[in-house]
Order: structure tokens, then sequence, then C-alpha cells
């Protein structure tokens, strides 16, 4: 008998006395909420997420301002060129080595879906935000999210994404709470995290 | 459904491989933990701590309540229906590129993955906390195999080192101060400097140094699974300090070890998932990271993906339609950080890698019952962890229910058995109960500091007066009235 | 109104004073307090303990004396609770279905005597005197199963001399537990001390609770300890009048 066959006969057994109802799931929790950017910015600073908020015309100069001049910048296959400063060096991803992307002072990133109550932006892997490794082993990441990628609510973030991308949510810079249940920001994942919050859409 | 029970019966983890058995009963065990001063202050800081982060960001979420009712009843929609569940999510999985496998207990789970990890051609594999992956004892069957097994999760890091074991789901070095850390640092972590302080944030410095470069040189990572969706084949690790993204990222081939009732059914269950397990869990809205993969997605991550599906006793906690509901739970930990017997005897007296209150009424259930007889009897049943549990698991329930099978396990009559019987049958006559009344009032045999009352009546007072009985029952006095 | 008075076999025989402080309060309120012979033990112990078929013939007794009457009260949190969560529950596991709707029936007529003076009897202040400096204990299962919640410091906000004051952590359990404080008398030893530390850290002279067996615990503690601070049921202190008081003095 196979290892599958032996499991599921098990469980099978284990069901096998006693009726079983369905179950309805009461889904009366909130699934939407109202849309408040300053939600975004205040819980994602509450986490030590740095929040700038520019139009777009401006993210070239806040990144500059966030990036020491000469830094390297891993850059996604798709993200928007006029995002980079002039002063920074740019490492475009055409499968760079995790050795060149863990030296790079700063990973470039645009965004999938953010979700307001929870401080949270998701990665989806989408050409302006790369493969997962990108945003991962330098020690700043930038996020650049436009207004109209913000939802209020986690099953509002779930519905837009599709599960079949990798997803990383990300709230807040890397931390750890295992000694003393205290919370310090900064393990392995990138130590700091700038969200650019660009206006809706025109 | 007979046509079907040839393929074997529910069955309990079998004993000598993992860790749900302890060496010693919950009292005794318990007993050494209480004369730890030291450890005493430990777990009452981080316990207090805890739990005051996580009321603040209960008390946000407005619709707590209805959270916890949608995600008991899929977990316990889940689990009627969990064969067909896992059928689902075998075929979503292979169909997305991963490699589906089934471990009727922790020997087959620990030989499918000591198996793949020599296939990869590996000696060391890099580890994300995992529960199950503990519960096996992966980690002694991969270094009997030659592979060394490094955990990377702080914690988990500081046990390791330390040589020690864990004590907590969530946090399992929470046994252990910072000067305790900085100490186990100073002498098991290579390469430390020297000049380490005790500072939180210096010691997960320390740990950041000392992991990188076995991230980016191991070629293969074991995880662990939170969630796995049956609709999607889509897996998902919660985590945060970014060991988990490097587990789950950077090697070519990631294996995960997921106890069966680890299944969701549909994608938008996540929903609910998301938002209970982070406030219950760490008492932050959100953790910091969480990852989502499912199968291989070509060059990004593992190209090689594993899953393995573990029984080891699940089935056997399955087939009890009381107890079954422990499998409902999704290892956020808030049961332990409410238990008043938790936070003064600690994890390790638990004897088993689930402690507390969860691990009252799981470990007894997965082991059967005569290996963890002692466990079910390790709570005053005030129920502070049925109320913290965001599954709406009727912790104090099962315990009571695991007591009368305990039991009704025992061959033989004993001391307590007799006295019950004894004690039953006085309540169920009111003369000889009344009688019997007279008689506690009559002996002063025990005093009133109790001296010269057996064992294990003189637990009783050791540390409390016995009051002398009133000079007249409640009845008397009514009687002459 | 006729209440029917479930003494509970621990204040009947350790504890009496919350019994007769609950006969003399109903009865200074206006009400009938029947006392249905036959009673002895709701069986709690015995459920608790995994002795869930010892318990049958109790239960059967309890549902049996308690049957006839509309209104049950107890001056125990779990005792209550044991009736309302427990009784049916071993009647059902016995395979006894007559006896588990007989259960569930008189559960619903069964109430703590906080939850019947303000829920049934509607009243919040029963005209009670007691010029101490008290803190309240909520005891688990009063807390927790069958949700008495604010109901007890209602009342004793009500009572005209009592300074009501706030018990630390006082939603933590006291360790006693049944047979919890002999199978495991270290830790429970351990939750006492940090219960007691709480009670002496608000300076009250009295410390009250709705559970005789919590009391039993609590005080055997703070006896031991000789900390001089009594531990009194909230039916006794519901029960004392000016005159009682005077008539002491």
């Amino acid at each position: 008998m196979s290892a599958r066959d032996l499991v599921l006969g098990r469980l099978r057994a284990a069901l096998a006395s006693g009726a079983h109802a369905p179950v309805e799931v009461p889904r009366d929790y909130r699934h939407t909420g109202t849309l408040d950017l300053d939600q975004l910015v205040e819980r994602l600073t509450d986490y030590r997420a740095h929040v700038h908020r520019v139009v777009e015309a401006a993210v070239a100069d806040t990144i500059a301002d966030i990036l020491p001049a000469g830094g390297t910048v891993v850059v996604p296959p798709g993200l928007p060129p006029a995002w980079l400063p002039p002063t920074v060096t740019a490492l475009p991803d055409d499968g760079l080595d995790n050795m060149r992307i863990g030296a790079a002072d700063a990973v470039v990133t645009g965004a999938a879906v953010a979700v307001a109550q929870t401080g949270t932006v998701v990665l989806d892997g989408s050409p302006d935000q790369g493969r997962r490794v990108l945003s991962l082993l330098p020690d700043r990441h930038v996020c650049v999210l436009r207004a109209d990628q913000v939802v209020a609510t986690v099953p509002e973030a779930l519905a837009r994404l599709t599960p079949h991308r990798p997803l990383t949510w990300i709230s807040g810079p890397s931390a750890t709470s295992d000694i003393e249940l205290i919370r310090v920001e900064g393990v392995h994942g990138p130590r700091q995290l700038h969200v650019i919050l660009l206006p809706y859409r025109e | 459904m007979t046509r079907r029970t040839f393929l074997g019966m529910p069955t309990t983890a079998p004993p000598g491989v993992g860790h749900l058995r302890g060496d010693e009963s919950f009292p005794a065990a318990a007993r050494r933990s209480l004369t730890d001063p030291q450890l005493r202050r430990n777990l009452r800081h981080a316990t207090t701590t805890i739990r005051a982060k996580s009321a603040g960001v209960i008390a946000e979420q407005s619709d707590w309540e209805q959270l916890r009712a949608a995600g008991a009843a899929i977990k316990a929609d889940t689990l009627h229906r969990l064969p067909e569940l896992l059928e689902q999510l075998e075929a979503r999985v292979t169909e997305a590129g991963g490699v589906v496998h089934w471990a009727a207990d922790a020997v087959q789970a620990n030989a499918i993955v000591t198996d793949l990890v020599r296939t990869a051609g590996a000696d060391r594999v890099i580890k994300v906390k995992s529960m199950a992956t503990q519960e096996i004892g992966l980690n002694e069957a991969l270094h009997a195999a030659g592979v060394t097994a490094v955990e990377t999760d702080l914690a988990e890091l500081i046990v390791q080192l330390g040589d020690d074991r864990p004590s907590h789901i969530l946090v399992p070095a929470i046994h252990r101060n910072r000067a305790e850390i900085r100490e186990i640092f100073l002498r098991e972590m290579p390469g430390v400097d020297p000049e380490l302080t005790a500072d939180p944030a210096a010691l997960a410095a320390a740990a950041r140094r000392f992991l990188r470069e076995t991230f980016l040189s191991t070629p293969v990572a074991v995880s662990g699974a939170n969630f796995a969706v049956a609709e999607t084949g889509t897996l998902a690790v919660v985590e945060s300090e970014g060991n988990g993204r490097m587990c789950l990222t950077l090697p070519r081939t990631l294996i995960t070890v997921m106890g069966v009732e680890k299944v969701v059914p549909t994608w938008r269950d996540l929903e609910v998932f998301l938002q209970l397990l982070p406030r219950a869990s760490t008492g932050e809205r959100m953790n910091p990271y969480t990852s989502m993969w499912t199968g291989v997605t070509p060059g990004d991550g593992p190209q090689a993906f594993h899953l393995v599906l573990l029984d080891n006793g699940r089935s056997a906690v399955l087939a009890d339609e009381v107890g079954r509901q422990a499998l409902r739970c999704i290892r956020c930990s808030a049961c332990l950080n409410v238990c008043p017997v938790y936070e003064r005897a600690g994890g390790h007296a638990y004897g088993s890698v689930y402690p507390g209150p969860i691990g009252a009424v799981l470990s007894p259930q997965l082991t059967g019952i005569d290996d963890n007889a002692s466990l079910p009897y390790a709570s005053t049943l005030c129920g502070a962890c049925y109320d913290a549990c965001p599954v709406k698991i009727n912790i104090p329930e099962v315990l009571v229910h695991l007591r009368a099978e305990a039991v009704d396990a025992r061959r033989r009559p004993t001391a307590e058995s007799i006295a019950m019987a004894a004690a039953a049958y006085t309540m169920d006559h009111p003369r000889l109960y009344e009688a019997a009344q007279r008689a506690a009032r009559m002996s002063r045999v025990a005093g009133r500091r109790g001296r010269g009352l057996p064992p294990p009546l003189n637990g009783w007072t050791g540390s409390r007066d016995l009051p002398e009985p009133p000079a007249q029952t409640f009845r008397e006095w009514w009687a002459d009235r | 109104m006729r209440i029917a008075l479930f003494v509970t076999c621990l204040a009947d025989t350790m504890f009496p004073q919350a019994a007769t402080s609950t006969v003399r309060l109903l009865e200074r309120l206006g009400h009938e307090v029947v006392f249905p012979p036959g009673q002895t033990c709701c069986g709690q112990m015995h459920t608790n303990t995994g002795y869930r078929s010892d318990a049958v013939p109790l239960v059967r007794r309890h549902v049996r004396v308690f049957d006839p009457y509309d209104v049950i009260v107890a001056p125990s949190g779990s005792c209550v609770g044991a009736v309302r969560h427990q009784h049916a529950m071993v009647a059902r596991h016995a395979g006894d279905r007559a006896l588990t709707s007989r259960a569930e029936s008189v559960a619903a007529r069964t109430y703590e005597l906080s939850e019947l003076l303000v829920d049934v009897l509607g009243v919040t202040d029963v005209g009670a005197y007691y010029p101490h400096r008290v803190t309240y204990h909520p005891t688990c299962h009063s807390l927790r199963m069958l949700r008495v919640a604010d109901r007890p410091r209602t009342l004793l906000a009500a009572v005209r001399g009592l300074d009501l004051v706030e018990l630390p952590a006082a939603e933590q359990c006291c360790g006693f537990g049944g047979t919890f404080a002999v199978k495991n008398a270290e830790t429970s030893t351990a939750m006492l001390a940090d219960k007691m530390r709480h009670v002496l850290s608000t300076g009250a002279d009295v410390c009250t609770a709705g559970d005789a067996s919590c009391l039993l615990h609590i005080g055997g503690g703070l006896s031991r300890l000789r900390t001089g601070v009594r531990t009194v049921h909230l039916a006794e202190i519901l029960a004392s009048t000016e005159q009682e008081s005077a008539v002491r003095r």
C-alpha cells in the first residue's frame, strides 16, 4: 500500500463515524473599508518604514536624497527609467548573481497592492518588481507605490492578487521579537524600507 | 465507507522518533522550572509584554469576533473534508510543477526528506522555523545521515547554539533573556565579535552576519507551512525576520513539510487567517513578511519544490469528535501567552514541541493518552486559552474530555479512582453525605495546617491553611431555623 | 419570587456563611427561599478529574431534585458553570437522552447569585452596608464560563460604606482548579503567591469573590502568611446591613 493510500485511508476512516452536516462559514466580517492614505502612512511609519509622499516627477530626486551618491541600485527589468536619479549606478537585473545583488546599496521596485489598515505592501513579481531575490538581499528597499494600488483591507488585497504569482507581503523592514519579545528592526531582509507614495493617476 | 477501512485505521504517532513525549510527568518537570527564579522572571516579562501588545491590536480590529467565528468554521469545514481537500491540493501543486509526497508518520517523513537532500547532493540544509519538522525530529534524522540542518530563525538559532530545547511555539527561546543569549553567542557562534553587547539589536545583527554566507551557499531549504490552499496549490509562510524569505527564495531545492491539517479550502480563506494570525501571535497588525508560492516559478526562486504531507497521529486526532478541534490550531501561541500555568511552569515542562494549553490537548492525542497522561491535568480549566484562541478551540472542553480518557485507559483501580467512586457513592446518598459532614467536623486529625494528611492531600497544606469545618453546616442551620 | 437554593456541597460543609447570607439577602429583598431536600453535589469534581461515569448519578440526582423549581440560585460561579456547561454533556455521554434534555432545562433555570440579582430580580442596589476596603477577585468560571462580567462589581459599588479597590491582574486564575491544587501543588502555589501579592498590593482588608472554592484557596494562603486580610463571599457583603453592623458594635 502506498503512503498516499495509507494516509488518505486513515483520514477517511477517522471521519467515517458520525454524520457531518456541511459547515456554513459566516463571512460577516468586514470585507471593505474606507480607504485612508494617511492611515497607510501612519501604519507603515509605526513599523519603522520611511514614507515619502511626492508626485511622480519627483521620484528620482527623492531617491537621490535617500541613497548615497554613487550608490549601486538593483533595477528590475520593467522599472520606469525616469524613477532613477543620475547620481546612482544602476544594476539592471539581466540575471545578476546573488553576490552582486547582496552587495548593492539598494533596490528600487514598484508594487502590486498595498493594505492601508495593516501598513503592508505586496510584490507579485511583475516586471517593475522583478524576481523575489532582488528585494531581499540589498540593505535598502525603495518601493514606489501609486495611490490607486492601495486598498483599505486584507480581503480587498487578496481579491486583487493572482495566486499563481510568487507573492511577498511586506510590512515594514525585517524585524524580530525573539529576544524578550522586544521588536528589533533589521535582521535578514532589508534593514530599511522606504515607501514612495504617489498620488492617484490623473 | 467500509470499502476503504482496509486501507488503515487512524493511528497515533510512533514512539522513539521526534519530540512529542517527555521523559517525566508534567508535575515533576514543572517542579524544576518553578525553582528557577531567572526563568520565572523571563517568562513573566515576555508573556506580560506579548499579552499587552496583542490586546492592543485586537482592540483595533472591530470585527475580531466575526473573524474568529469565520476562522473556526473554515477549519471545522476543512477537517470534515480533509481527504478530498488534500487530493485537490496535491493536484494543484503537481500542475504547478511541485512534487507531493505523503508520510504516514515521522519515520517516513524523515526518510523522504533525507532522500531528497541526498539526491540534491547537499550536506547542509537551511531551515525556516517549523513545528512539524521539530515534531518529527528531522534535524536529528538528517544529522544521522550526515546532513547538517541550520536553523535560521533567531530564536531557533539561540536554541540550537545553546544545545537547548524550544519552550514556546512562536518564541522558542522565550526562557532566555538578553544576557543569556549574549553568552550563548559569545561561546558558540563562530567568528562572533568578542565585544558583542546584550542589546537586542546588536544580537540580531550578529545573527545576520553569521547566517548571511550560509543563506547564499546552501542549495536546499526545508520549511513548514502556515497555510496551503487546496483550490490553487498555494503555500504560505508567515514570518518576521526575512530568514524565511531567504530559505524560500535562494536555494535550488525547497522541501516543505506540513501537517495535513494545514490545508484551507480556498484562496479567499487566507483573508481570514492573515488577519487572525499576526494579531493573535506576535501582536502585530501584520507580520513583516509573508511569502506565498505555487509550485515552481521559472526564473524566480527554487526550481525544485517538494511538499511532504504528514499524518503522524493526526488521523487519530481527527477520529475523536470532541478532540479533533485541536487540529484547527494555527500555531499562533496566544493560548501559551495567556495561560497562568504556562507562565509559571514554562514550555519545557510539557515535554513536547507543543507546549502550553494547545500542547496539553494536542500532544496526548497525537501520541495516545498513555504517553502523555499528565498533560490534560496541567490546567486549572480557567478558560483564558479558549477566550484567546483565534479559531475558538474549546481547550477546557477537550482537556476534560481527555481526562476522562486518561481515567478510562487505566486498567487497574487507583487510590484516586477508589476515592472518587466512594465520594460519588456518598454524594448520591444524602444520609451518608450528612454523616460525612459530621465526621469532617468532629475529626481534628488534619488540624488547621493539615498535618497528618496523607499524600497527595498534603499538597494542599504545604502552602495553604485548611480551614476548620464550621460549627454548623448550612443544612443544619436550615433545619434549626 | 420563589427561589430554590442550590447550596453546593462545598458551601454547605466548609463555607455555610455564603449560603446563609444568600438566604438572608433574598428574604430581605422579599423573596421566598426554599431548600430542596436530597441535594448534595453537582459532580463537577468528578467530571473535571475524568470520572465522568461517577458523575452520572450525581447529575441525575441534581436534575431530579431541582427540576420542580422555576428559579434556582447557587452562591457559586463554578457550580453553576458545571450545571450549565457539563450536566447535559455528562448525560449525553452516558447515552441518556431524557436526562440530557431535563439537564438542559434545569440549567436554563439556574443562576449564579449576581446573575439572579441583576438579570432576574432586576436589582443592583440591595441596600447593604459594609464599611470595609474590599477588592474583588472575579473567579475564572464566573468570568469566562458564565460571563457574569461587571454584575458583581455593580452590586458592590452600590454597597454603602464599602471602598472598592481594583485588583491588579484580576482576571488571572488564583491557581485552585479543583484537583489541580493537589495534582500540581507547586504550580498552584506559585499562582496563589502572585494572586496574594496582588491582593496585598491593594491595601484591602477584605478579598471577596463569588466562589467559596477560590476563597478557601486564597484565604488558606493569606492565613498561612498571617496577612490579616480576610476572604468573604460576595453574598456575605450583600447580606450585611447597617442594623446588623450596629448590633455587632
